[in-house]
Parts: C-alpha cells; sequence; structure tokens
C-alpha cells in the first residue's frame, strides 16, 4: 500500500516538474552541436562545437587539427626548391598564389630578381588561381543558401581555366612551376589567345552569378546584415582579402606593398564595400573576380619577351638572413617569414596563412547569430581547410 | 583607419632607397616611448624594419604600435628556437654527396641569433601592419629560462591562436592568455615538435639520399638536349 501510494507521489512530482519546465516557456536547456569535421562548409575537416540557447548561439569554440601536416617543420629538412611542393598542399584550390610569397622570400634573401617575362608570366598565374579559387566561392555561396544551381555553374567555368593552368604548368591543382629566379618553362604555344577567349568567359560568367545569386531575393535576406565586422576589430584579428575589404578598409597587398608582381603595370582597382556583413565579402569577391580577368587581359597584351629564368647556380645555397613576403593571395594575405643560415634548407620557416587567422574571428563573429546563419557566415568568411591546419 | 578609395596609393615604396626615412622615424618613436626597453633595432632600407624589445615592455611595445602607431592590423606571432638541431642538419651531407667531396661538415653548435640579434635559445617574434601606409614591422622578444611572456590577447584578440599554436609547438607559455589549451595537437601529446631537439621520425628512419637528381632548368646552357 505505502509502496503504490508512493510511486503515486512519485509520478505527480514528475508531473508537476513537467508542467513547470513547460511553463517557464523561454528556458530551454543548453545544447551542444557538433558542426563538423564533415560539413560542406567546412571545405575540409572543421569542427565547430556550438553552444546553443534554443536557436541562439551562445559560444562556439572551432576545433582544428584534423589536417594538421606540420609543413613549418617539413620545410626544415627540405631544400629551397623542395619546399614548392609542400606549400602548393595549403591552400588547395589556388595552389600557385602559395608558392609566390616563398620563392619571393628566397630571392629576396639571394638577392636575385626573375627577368620581366618571368614576373608577367607569375602575375598571370597568380591571378589565374585568384579566379579558379573564387570561382568555387561564388558558386558555392549559392550552395549555402540553398540554391544548387549556381555550384554547378561554378564547377563548369572553373574548368576552363584549370584547363588554362594545367596547358601552361602541366598541373591542374598543384603547378609546382613557380622557381628561384624564374619559372620553370614558358608559355605554350596558343596559350595567350585562348585565355583571353577564357576570360571573356569568366566574364559571363560572372554577370551569370550576379542576376543569379547576387540580386536574388532569399539571398540578399539570408546575407544582408548578418555577421557584420566592423572594420576595427577585423583588423586586431588580422582578417585579410575580401573579409576586411568587405568592411571598408582599402588595403590590398597587390596594390600598397608589390614585391615581385607587377600589377601595377596595368589600370586596375581595388574594390571595398563598407557594410562588413556576409553580402559584402561575396559582392567584394565578385568584383575581384571581375577585375582579376581585366588584370590577365592587360597584362597578356603587354607580355615582355626574353628570358624566363635568372642566373641561379645549380645548387641553390641562400645566404644567410631573414625575410618576411607577403602577397594578396585568393583567400587573403599570405606570408612567409623565412630564416635562412646559409644552408641548402632554410633554419625556420613560418606560413602565415590567410585563414587561419580569417577563422579566428569566429568566436567572437558567432556570438548570438542564429544556428541557419553559422553555415552562411562561414561560407562568406571562404576558408579551406588545408590553409587553416597547414 | 579606412580609406575608402583607391586613387590615393602611398607613396613610401618609392622613396625607398638607401635612408628609410618612414622607417627610421619608426624606430626613433619606438625608441622614444620604451627607452631601455627598446634593446636593439634594425631597419632594410625600403623593405622592413625588426625591433626587439626587453620582456618586460613586450606588452608595451604591442599597445603603443596600435593606439600610438596605427599598426592596428596583427599579422601573426610565432616562435623561434636558436639552438642547432642536434641531430645535425644532414641536408649538409647532400651538398658533400653532390660536389663529389664524402667530408662531412662540422656541425657548428654555438646559438646565432638572426636580425636585430638576442640572447638565450628562444624568441617570439610577431609582425604587424599599418594598413593605412602599407608599412610591416617585425617585433622580437627574447624568452628567459622560464620561457614565460605577457600574452596580446588583451590587445590584439587575432593573437590568441597564434599564442595557443606557439604554446604547443614550443611550450611557452603566454601570461594573461584566456585559455593556453593546444590547438592542433591532441591533449595526449608530448613533446613540442617545432624546437629543434624533437626528432623529424621520417627523417631519421629514412636519411636524405642527397641531391641525386638536380632539375635542368630553362637558363641552363651547358647541356642542350630537350630529352
Amino acid at each position: 500500500m505505502t509502496a503504490i501510494s508512493d510511486r503515486e507521489q512519485l509520478s505527480y512530482i514528475a508531473a508537476q516538474a513537467a508542467d513547470a519546465r513547460v511553463n517557464v516557456e523561454l528556458e530551454t536547456e543548453g545544447m551542444t552541436l557538433n558542426i563538423g569535421p564533415q560539413h560542406p562548409a567546412t571545405h575540409g575537416t572543421l569542427r565547430i562545437v556550438a553552444k546553443l540557447d534554443g536557436e541562439q548561439v551562445v559560444a562556439v569554440d572551432p576545433v582544428m587539427g584534423y589536417m594538421h601536416r606540420g609543413y613549418e617543420k617539413l620545410a626544415e629538412v627540405r631544400t629551397y626548391p623542395q619546399v614548392t611542393t609542400l606549400v602548393n598542399r595549403i591552400d588547395w584550390v589556388g595552389s600557385f598564389a602559395n608558392e609566390v610569397p616563398f620563392i619571393l622570400a628566397a630571392e629576396r634573401l639571394m638577392d636575385v630578381e626573375a627577368p620581366p617575362r618571368a614576373q608577367w608570366i607569375r602575375t598571370i598565374l597568380f591571378e589565374m588561381s585568384r579566379i579558379a579559387n573564387i570561382t568555387l566561392f561564388l558558386g558555392d555561396m549559392g550552395l549555402q543558401v540553398g540554391a544548387v544551381t549556381p555550384a554547378f555553374f561554378a564547377f563548369r567555368d572553373r574548368e576552363h581555366v584549370l584547363n588554362l593552368i594545367e596547358a601552361a604548368t602541366g598541373g591542374r591543382f598543384h603547378p609546382n612551376f613557380d622557381r628561384i629566379g624564374g619559372l620553370k618553362d614558358d608559355l605554350p604555344a596558343g596559350w595567350i589567345t585562348e585565355t583571353k577567349r577564357v576570360m571573356k568567359k569568366m566574364r559571363q560568367y560572372c554577370d551569370e552569378i550576379e542576376t543569379l545569386v547576387e540580386g536574388n531575393e532569399i539571398f540578399q535576406t539570408r546575407t544582408r546584415g548578418i555577421g557584420v565586422i566592423p572594420a576595427d576589430i577585423g583588423l586586431s584579428y588580422g582578417l585579410s582579402g575580401a573579409n576586411i575589404r568587405g568592411s571598408g578598409v582599402d588595403w590590398d597587398v597587390r596594390r600598397d606593398n608589390p614585391c615581385g608582381l607587377v600589377h601595377n603595370e596595368t589600370d586596375w582597382k581595388v574594390w571595398t564595400h563598407p557594410d562588413g556583413d556576409s553580402f559584402a565579402r561575396f559582392w567584394v569577391r565578385l568584383q575581384e573576380t571581375r577585375e582579376s580577368t581585366r588584370i590577365i587581359d592587360q597584362l597578356l597584351d603587354n607580355i615582355p619577351s626574353g628570358p624566363i629564368m635568372a642566373k641561379v647556380p645549380r645548387i641553390i645555397k641562400v645566404p644567410a638572413g631573414e625575410a618576411y613576403v607577403e602577397t594578396e593571395n585568393p583567400l587573403g594575405v599570405m606570408g612567409y617569414y623565412v630564416i635562412s643560415k646559409g644552408d641548402l634548407t632554410p633554419y625556420r620557416v613560418k606560413i602565415r596563412s590567410a585563414s587561419f587567422n580569417n577563422i579566428s574571428i569566429t568566436p567572437w563573429l558567432l556570438k548570438g547569430v542564429y544556428v541557419p546563419d553559422i553555415i552562411t557566415i562561414l561560407g562568406s568568411l571562404y576558408f579551406i581547410l588545408g590553409d587553416i591546419d597547414r | 583607419m579606412s580609406r575608402l578609395s583607391s586613387t590615393d596609393t602611398p607613396t613610401e615604396e618609392e622613396a625607398a632607397p638607401e635612408v628609410d626615412t618612414a622607417r627610421n622615424e619608426l624606430v626613433a618613436r619606438f625608441t622614444a616611448h620604451l627607452g631601455e626597453g627598446l634593446l636593439e633595432s634594425h631597419v632594410d632600407p625600403g623593405v622592413d624594419v625588426w625591433l626587439r624589445v626587453s620582456r618586460e615592455s613586450w606588452l608595451e611595445a604591442a599597445e603603443f604600435a596600435k593606439s600610438g602607431l596605427g599598426f592596428g592590423y596583427f599579422s601573426f606571432l610565432s616562435g623561434i628556437d636558436w639552438m642547432p638541431s642536434p641531430f645535425g642538419r644532414d641536408m649538409d651531407s647532400s651538398i658533400d654527396v653532390a660536389l663529389g667531396n664524402d667530408e662531412r661538415s662540422e656541425i657548428d653548435q654555438t646559438i646565432q641569433h638572426g636580425v636585430a640579434g638576442g640572447t638565450g635559445r628562444f624568441q617570439v617574434f610577431a609582425r604587424l601592419n599599418d594598413v593605412v601606409n602599407g608599412l610591416g614591422i617585425t617585433l622580437k622578444v627574447d624568452l628567459g629560462d622560464d620561457l614565460t611572456v605577457d600574452s596580446w590577447v588583451a590587445v590584439y584578440p587575432g593573437a590568441n591562436w597564434h599564442e595557443r599554436e606557439a604554446a604547443e609547438m614550443y611550450g611557452f607559455s603566454f601570461t594573461g592568455h584566456p585559455g593556453l589549451r593546444p590547438l592542433y595537437l591532441p591533449s595526449e601529446f608530448e613533446g613540442h615538435p617545432l624546437r629543434k631537439d624533437y626528432p623529424l621520425l621520417a627523417r631519421q628512419m629514412k636519411p636524405w639520399p642527397g641531391i641525386v637528381d638536380v632539375e635542368k632548368m630553362p637558363g641552363d646552357d651547358d647541356e642542350g638536349d630537350d630529352s
């Protein structure tokens, strides 16, 4: 008898407690949501642990290291020409651009300058890897808000650029084409005409994306005013590339600190957007892709003739010293701090990759946003995991 | 802080050769502010500037750079281990192989510091940018035996992950850091991989064969065959 009444008592208390929980409508228990390591918005294996209160994010903790390959250590036991093979794999969508700052740093230490033709071709391929990289972003950003078609367009048109990169370098994804003092090879016959044709096509692609995605009402609602980064916060986190130019900071290494690349031989413009939201970052990247095709067109028009390789010794020993060279890569500022002790190998290479800084703002930026916006904000920051984990 | 028009390009690159007034003035202002705290500086005219500050002035240097000099942009922070690797620089043997010389060069075990000097084995270095003038600056600090230095997170929040990385890779400790957890490595990982005395196992098990195959370059005219 007593046992039954005890049980009744317990169930009554449980019911009361359940009622109480329902009645306090807005107070839900916190929940931890694991996004990744495998998620399309993470471009690799980034895991984001988000603590939620209902639909709102209380705190996020990105977990990296799933793809850490230790390039800084590996570079210490490789000769300078061998390092380009490693760094190709940092940002694997715009590989050629990764090689350039390292080679430029080594060239600065050696006091070697590439001949004009090599500098021109370098800049062309550099911009081409930007187009290959950002084309993917432009389609992918549509995907993040539920539009599948732009992604197909992106993959279709990126192929033209990849074919050109392959024709010139021999590698679609990992060209490994830049050498200390110049380039591996000259351009193949017919490449310039073909490139001009493709650049026209890429401008059409940008127009397509503009009408298909940018003007779309759903896209606008999902990105306008979402994930706003004020300029000073962005700077103190070290954001770069379109992420900082989308916050109205007019800073582009290609223009402000050109070292070894010849962008300033052409007439081009740095695009900025004052809003600092997801839409602004998308918009800036779209304009930059167009601008890149214009840069390439102009460079092709006045490409100088001559050798593509300076005189460098067969076995490269880099004199002792320290050099830091940064360039404006597709994902943002990428730099190599190379310390040499006069050996065949670098003594220390610090790789400053763009995505590492770009993504370090997420604990601040994602606080208070709603769950679906996590995806669009991450998409708009645009990072490649290899560029975070190195 | 931000220029919204791209028409006014900075002109400091043109004024580069020999005397670099912009960078020299930067050093002068640091000297005036930090006094004894600035240990050494080096200006590479038209290219770069390095400053080495004392450990006590590390945080103050960051605050001054950010609020006093307009270096609002935090680029990176990392460490350097100046002790030559006790395992030898195994690539040295490759020179001998390639040049047909079997004598191995002696490994010099004395610590030689780089630009702007230093004392002790470990240094932390960081890079800041002034996005308005397009200037960059490298700051260095020597770490004492306790491998501790002030954290920059309060000044540059972006330093957070960089300091976590330096902490796990070198075993440094940053005073005032909100949470010095490992960033890349699993929590049970032992050792500090970027230290020079941390062996790279792949290289130890299979030594490098030397330069056996030197790539032919387009500039090479001694052998003309394209095979």
